[in-house]
């Protein structure tokens, strides 16, 4: 495996304090003992290589492939964190129960379901549930009154290669004020209708933002059909 | 089944972001163990989180966070997912799953409580206090009155189905309804209507069918 990825410092998070910034990249250089299994967090992965990565993780526990995935994603998911916590030892903390439980379930990853960002997503979403003891109930595949989808799963699967990309396409298309309420809602946990009290708007507007940015993904990923 | 009221986008995105409490939760969980196509919606934002993620500003992580991984790693014994034996098959569950288990049994062996004038109620105990989750069950062609909410309110059709106006909800069916909604449900003849209702607390029945009893059993 190879990543052919220039090696640079990784930006910081803009409150980190300079020393800690120069500290951090010097060593970061120091501790780089084969560049190909090492990338800078900044360098976005491709799906079919993080999908590949994972897919090492599960069948051969290989922490090569695994370093590779936590130098990618922990920086992120800390950032994640630290938006609804405010506090980054949590953050850490919570980063790396995401991270160990990215390791643990590794084999549950079904690429046929969505892409390895947004599965990583769904755990770090769910260990900040837990830490703030909240219950999130959920439906469960495995239940016989469960009602399967009709849509054959091999299309599925060779789709949701294509998903992640087009995905990320039609994002990058979304008016300002869209992308802001989704990302309001993703990572400050907090609902449509808080949202629309917090930016002074009111909730229909919110409400329609949501409606017209889904509508420009679904639109997106249909477009390729 | 033909599912034709789904859940909403806005209600889609708290879910898949996680930031709803439970007793919502609860129903639009049931909702979509019925519902393949909310669950592509849901899978569709949850890909919309994953490539949010990837571009949000990263962290830097501290120097020793590698390390300290790598350490748990090493004490971890994957222990093989084993496929979770089949649930005994019983032939027409009506209640999927998570509702199933709130409720400790199927429609069949329902604990009901009678409300009067044929209608029967289970409160659903949750840990969340904002909530108010119910199952219901409404005789069949019992009309309701005109009424409109106070706070907001999901009704999810398990058996039997309703009328709001012209709008038919059958199994799977969701309502939602807030105070702007006023409206009309009325249980189609023939079969008892089921549903599962979560309204916001604070309200004393707000249910709609608890509010038609309510004059009458002066609650």
């Amino acid at each position: 495996m190879s990543l052919d990825i220039p090696l640079e410092a990784n930006t910081c998070h803009k409150d980190v304090p300079a020393p800690l910034r120069a500290r951090a990249s010097s060593v970061r250089a120091l501790r780089v003992t084969n560049p190909n299994l090492t990338q800078t967090s900044n360098q976005i992965l491709s799906n079919g290589e993080m999908a590949r990565l994972l897919k090492a993780v599960a069948s051969d526990r290989s922490i090569e492939a695994f370093e590779a995935l936590f130098r990618f994603y922990a920086p992120r998911v800390r950032s994640f964190m630290a938006m609804k916590t405010g506090d980054r030892q949590v953050a850490e903390e919570l980063m790396q129960e995401t991270m160990v439980s990215v390791w643990n379930k590794a084999e549950q990853f079904d690429p046929e379901r969505g892409n390895v960002s947004a599965w990583i997503f769904t755990i770090a979403r769910n260990i900040r549930i837990d830490f703030y003891r909240r219950r999130r109930p959920s439906f469960d595949p495995q239940d016989p009154a469960f009602v399967t989808d009709d849509v054959p799963s091999a299309d599925v699967a060779f789709e949701q290669v294509q998903d992640a990309a087009l995905l990320r396409q039609a994002m990058a298309t979304l008016p300002p004020d869209q992308l802001d309420v989704l990302k309001r809602a993703f990572f400050d946990d907090v609902s449509h209708s808080t949202i629309a009290s917090e930016l002074g708007l009111p909730l229909g507007t919110v409400k329609s933002r949501i409606r017209l940015a889904f509508e420009k993904l679904r639109a997106a990923l249909e477009g390729r059909r | 089944m033909k599912i034709n009221h789904h859940l909403s986008d806005e209600l889609l995105l708290d879910y898949a972001a996680g930031n709803l409490t439970e007793g919502w939760s609860l129903v639009m969980a049931t909702h979509m163990a019925l519902c393949p196509s909310c669950r592509r919606r849901l899978s569709a934002m949850e890909g919309a989180a994953g490539a949010l993620l990837e571009k949000v500003e990263p962290h830097d992580v501290p120097e020793d966070s590698w390390a300290r991984m790598k350490q748990r790693l090493e004490g971890i014994r994957i222990e093989e997912v084993k496929p979770k034996p089949a649930a005994p098959q019983k032939d027409a569950l009506v209640f999927p799953e998570p509702l199933r288990s709130y409720v400790g049994a199927d429609l069949a062996d329902v604990k009901w409580q009678a409300l009067g004038l044929g209608a029967y109620h289970l409160r659903i105990e949750t840990a969340d206090p904002t909530t108010q989750v119910r199952l219901l069950r409404i005789p069949a062609g019992k009309p309701v009155p005109e009424h409109t909410h106070v706070g907001k309110e999901l009704t999810l059709v398990l058996s039997g189905s309703f009328y709001d106006g012209d709008e038919l909800f059958g199994r799977g069916d969701v309502e939602e309804a807030d105070d702007s909604l006023l409206h009309t449900p009325k249980a189609s003849p023939g079969e008892d209507c089921v549903c599962l209702a979560v309204t916001e607390a604070p309200l004393k029945f707000s249910s709609w069918i608890v509010r038609l009893i309510q004059p009458i059993l002066k609650i």
